[in-house]
């Protein structure tokens, strides 16, 4: 039982950081249709900027730095998504292979650049020591982090919610994924919702990379491309725009991925949630229509 | 240009590319030994495989249309089938080749008949999943086939007797540089028959395709084959080269890799993708070195670093070809050649 | 009266098809002037064209402002309703929210008249529009276009396409009173609709103009009649 509680517990902590990095994706693939391969770029460049910014405050104070790191890594993502979108992006609105294209080249650029840089060993991260410490649930024995990541988690849906349920911004992201050729023809001017969305985006990428590295203890250059694929799988999976069904589908392919690599094998988790893209592009072809 | 004359200059090609072996001709910093070394040598004969292998990524982004995250998966299993089959299974050469290739058509034909059901984006995910979900076998290691991470290392007795030691590095030479001849001319067979001329048309308008009568998921299918058939040959050329199967190509990056070698020497055009393939492997191989050699050493740390670092060079260089001259290397040749010539590639658009 | 949309050698190309050639019409200001013409004749594209959905040359000037370099929601906001064939709601959204994505900032509703014409669309104010009835849907469409004060023109396509024949004229009746306050530019296939609404008509013939006059005149005379809208005289086309 305790086993159980386990798995499904660390496993709503990995759909936990699946959504902060799918919400973004779903959002600017359902609104602005770009395929941005980026994201897990976007990713790694913040969770580096937020571990630099952290390695300057002594490790002794190690609450303040992880925090001031969190700032960095949010705020790192949101000014790197905003000048990928406006430098790259923006410019090849008329081209979408281009624009698929570019971000490509800027996802191999950045992390090329972030393993000149640091290096391509891990870097470990400083944690407060009760991140470190475990809690006892129903007889099994869970890392805080894993809690941690689900509480971010969902206070980042309920503040996306929000934004999309009760401003302006949000309500010109909603209709835009629906029909982005009829929000312009009211008046609206969709660039600078794309912007913004995109900025966002960002910024919860930003936040999934560094609490991934506090999930896993450490950061290194790769594991922003690998957290792409699964991205893609939940925003295939879940509900285009919508950030309800992305969470499921986060949680969903999360649970899939640690039941059956546990009790199968290692790996045969993996292998199944890219056969269940698969799968889930095929059989849906209303999904596969708003693609 | 004629053709008469572009044949005759592509045989004079041909001609000095058989005898580099033989030319001792040093040419620093292009390469850190005489061309007919054995380091100048395997860096060139790896250069040709990836230049076939952009070739047949060519046929089918370029050409059909078809933007495939998955290419690499076909490349990858032309590699480890090949060191399973001489290692693992200790087959012999010919039972080997004609496993490879069995098994690369029917593969692709399977895959690429699910895949095909897809289109555009949806398509391109979908190959990548696939693409994923070979990698992830590769590096599970299943049965002790594939190496897992390490790879799959070919002893002396598996490796062919001819393309064994250092003094056959120059059979290592000519094989790639057979492939690439080879490749490039089937690719260019298939372009200019029916098959081709559907592929460009359906590349330009499916649905206008379909109307005539064609079915065009059958031709779909066949780049599609034909492509990932190409590629695993160039698998093959590649284990006896590196001497084994590494890991490293089955990862997403590798598979991005490819696009950024065919959008590099141009797409649609066949000899801009082996010049792509070619540049691409070039520079990941020496730009460390070319760094070093020239002036590069003086510049502050905040170029040199990214500058060294081929992958962001390559990279940037994407970026601004994509920006700017979306024909690629071989679009803006042709630009600056001839007079007004409207070239429509897939990254232009317009 | 002076013309309030003026449309000068309009050329549409979808895609690689060159659609529209040279069409030029003026609409003027007050009341409704009909775009007809068969199936096909670019009826739709005109529209498109004018609120720069698709590549095109040519001058569109609206109250004597160019608006040809613009993109579209530039060219709206200076003061154009558009309500596209098909209705085009966003059905996710609910009734109120399909409004409220209407307003333009800093400009001046009149929801009051919008209510008044259509008081259904208060009381479904939190009804997702995906659920409502084609004819519902048709008046959100209408509403949205009407609900900012500034709009001088109505670009209308097709409104009562699909519709019942009751729905049909509650629909025409709510346009009878909006024309009095409104310019529009309406396309119909339903010759009988447009006969009611409109005072001037342009016919269009694959893809250029082929009639520029009343519609009265269209109508009562047969040849014309049949020449551009391939009807024999005395019966009207549509239900």
């Amino acid at each position: 039982m305790s086993t159980i509680v386990l798995l499904v517990v660390t496993g709503l902590g990995l759909g936990a950081l699946y959504f902060l990095v799918a919400s973004g994706l779903s959002l600017i693939w359902g609104l602005m249709r770009v395929l941005n391969f980026a994201h897990g770029a976007l990713f790694t460049v913040a969770a580096y900027a937020g571990w630099s910014i952290a390695n300057t405050i002594p490790a002794t104070d190690a609450a303040r730095a992880w925090s001031i790191g969190l700032l960095g890594a949010v705020l790192g993502g949101a000014i790197a998504a905003f000048l990928l979108e406006t430098v790259l992006i923006r410019p090849l609105y008329a081209r979408p292979v281009g624009q698929v294209l570019v971000t490509v080249g800027a996802a191999l650029a950045a992390v090329a650049l972030v393993e000149a840089m640091y290096g391509d060993d891990p870097k470990q991260l400083v944690l407060p020591a009760w991140m470190s410490a475990n809690t006892v649930i129903a007889g099994a024995s869970i890392p805080n982090t894993r809690l941690l990541l689900i509480v971010v988690a969902l206070a980042v849906l309920g503040l996306l919610l929000i934004l999309l349920r009760k401003t302006r911004y949000g309500l010109i992201v909603r209709a835009g994924v629906e029909n982005r050729a009829m929000v312009e023809a009211l008046g609206i001017n969709v660039h600078r919702a794309f912007t913004i969305v995109f900025t966002i985006g960002g910024a919860a990428a930003g936040l999934g990379g560094y609490l991934a590295g506090t999930y896993f203890g450490y950061i290194d250059p790769q594991r922003g491309t690998s957290m792409l694929i699964f991205a893609f799988i939940v925003v295939v999976v879940g509900r285009l725009g919508s950030m309800t069904g992305c969470a499921i589908a986060a949680a969903v392919v999360a649970l899939v991925q640690q039941f059956l690599n546990f009790y199968a094998a290692a790996g045969v988790g993996d292998f199944s949630v890219v056969l269940l893209l698969a799968l889930a592009l095929l059989i849906r072809p209303r999904g596969a229509q708003t693609l | 240009m004629t053709r008469s004359v572009s044949i005759g200059l592509a045989l004079a090609l041909i001609a000095i590319l058989i005898a580099v072996p033989w030319i001792g001709i040093p040419l620093p910093p292009l390469f850190g030994e005489p061309l007919r070394s054995p380091g100048s040598l395997s860096l060139l004969a790896v250069c040709f495989v990836f230049g076939a292998l952009a070739v047949s990524y060519d046929l089918l982004f370029g050409y059909t249309g078809l933007l495939s995250f998955g290419h690499a998966l076909y490349f990858a299993m032309g590699v480890y089938a090949t060191a399973i089959a001489l290692e693992r299974w200790h087959w012999s050469l010919i039972p080997t080749l004609l496993f490879v290739v069995a098994l690369c058509v029917v593969v692709p034909a399977i895959v690429g008949a699910i895949c095909l059901r897809t289109h555009d984006v949806a398509f391109a995910m979908v190959t990548l999943a696939f693409a994923q979900a070979g990698s992830i076998v590769v590096l599970q290691n299943p049965f002790g086939l594939t190496g897992g991470e390490e790879g799959l290392p070919l002893s002396t007795q598996s490796l062919p007797a001819i393309f064994a030691g250092v003094a056959n590095s120059r059979n290592l030479y000519w094989l790639a540089l057979l492939l690439l001849i080879f490749t490039y001319a089937v690719a260019r067979m298939l372009v200019g028959s029916r098959a081709g001329r559907v592929w460009q048309a359906i590349r330009e308008n499916e649905r206008r395709v379909a109307t005539v009568g064609l079915n065009t998921y059958l031709f779909k299918l066949g780049a599609f084959v034909c492509s990932s058939v190409l590629a695993s040959l160039a698998g093959i050329v590649y284990v006896f080269i590196e001497g084994g199967a590494t890991s490293e190509i089955t990862t997403a990056n590798f598979t991005l890799a490819l696009l950024v070698m065919v959008v590099l020497g141009g797409v649609g055009t066949l000899w801009g993708a082996v010049l792509g393939g070619m540049l691409y492997e070039y520079l990941d191989f020496r730009l460390v070195v070319l760094s070093s050699a020239s002036g590069l050493q003086s510049l502050p740390p905040i170029l040199r670093v990214p500058l060294s670092e081929p992958l962001f060079v390559l990279g940037v260089l994407f970026i601004l070809l994509v920006l700017f001259v979306p024909g690629g290397l071989a679009g803006a040749f042709r630009r600056l050649s001839s007079l007004s010539t409207r070239t429509t590639t897939l990254t232009g658009g317009q | 009266m002076s013309a309030l949309l003026n449309v000068s050698d309009l050329d549409v190309w979808i895609g690689e098809s060159h659609v529209l050639h040279g069409v030029s019409f003026e609409v003027r200001e007050g009341g409704v002037t009909a775009l007809l013409g068969r199936n096909g004749a670019g009826k739709t594209t005109t529209l498109r064209g004018i609120l720069g959905m698709l590549t095109r040359t040519g001058s569109v000037f609206l109250n004597g402002l160019p608006m040809d370099r613009m993109r579209t929601d530039r060219i709206v906001r200076h003061g154009i309703g558009y309500v596209p064939e098909d209705r085009d709601v966003f059905s996710e959204l609910t009734v109120a929210e399909n409004l409220r994505l209407a307003e333009r900032p800093g400009q001046e509703l009149q929801y009051d008249i919008v209510y008044e014409l259509f008081p259904e669309l208060q009381q479904r104010a939190s009804q997702r529009a995906g659920t409502l009835s084609g004819g519902q849907q048709q008046m959100v469409s209408i509403a949205r276009a009407l609900l900012n004060k500034g709009n001088r023109i109505l670009l209308i396509d097709e409104p009562t396409k699909g519709l019942a024949p009751l729905v049909v004229r509650s629909v025409v009746a709510a346009l009878g009173r909006v024309s009095q306050f409104v310019t529009i530019l309406l396309v119909e296939q339903n010759l009988r609709v447009a006969h009611l609404l409109a005072r001037d008509a342009i016919v269009l013939d694959q893809g250029s103009v082929g009639y520029r006059g009343t519609i009265n005149e269209l109508i009562d005379d047969p040849e014309l009649a049949r020449h551009h809208l391939g009807l024999t005289a005395g019966r009207g086309a549509g239900a």
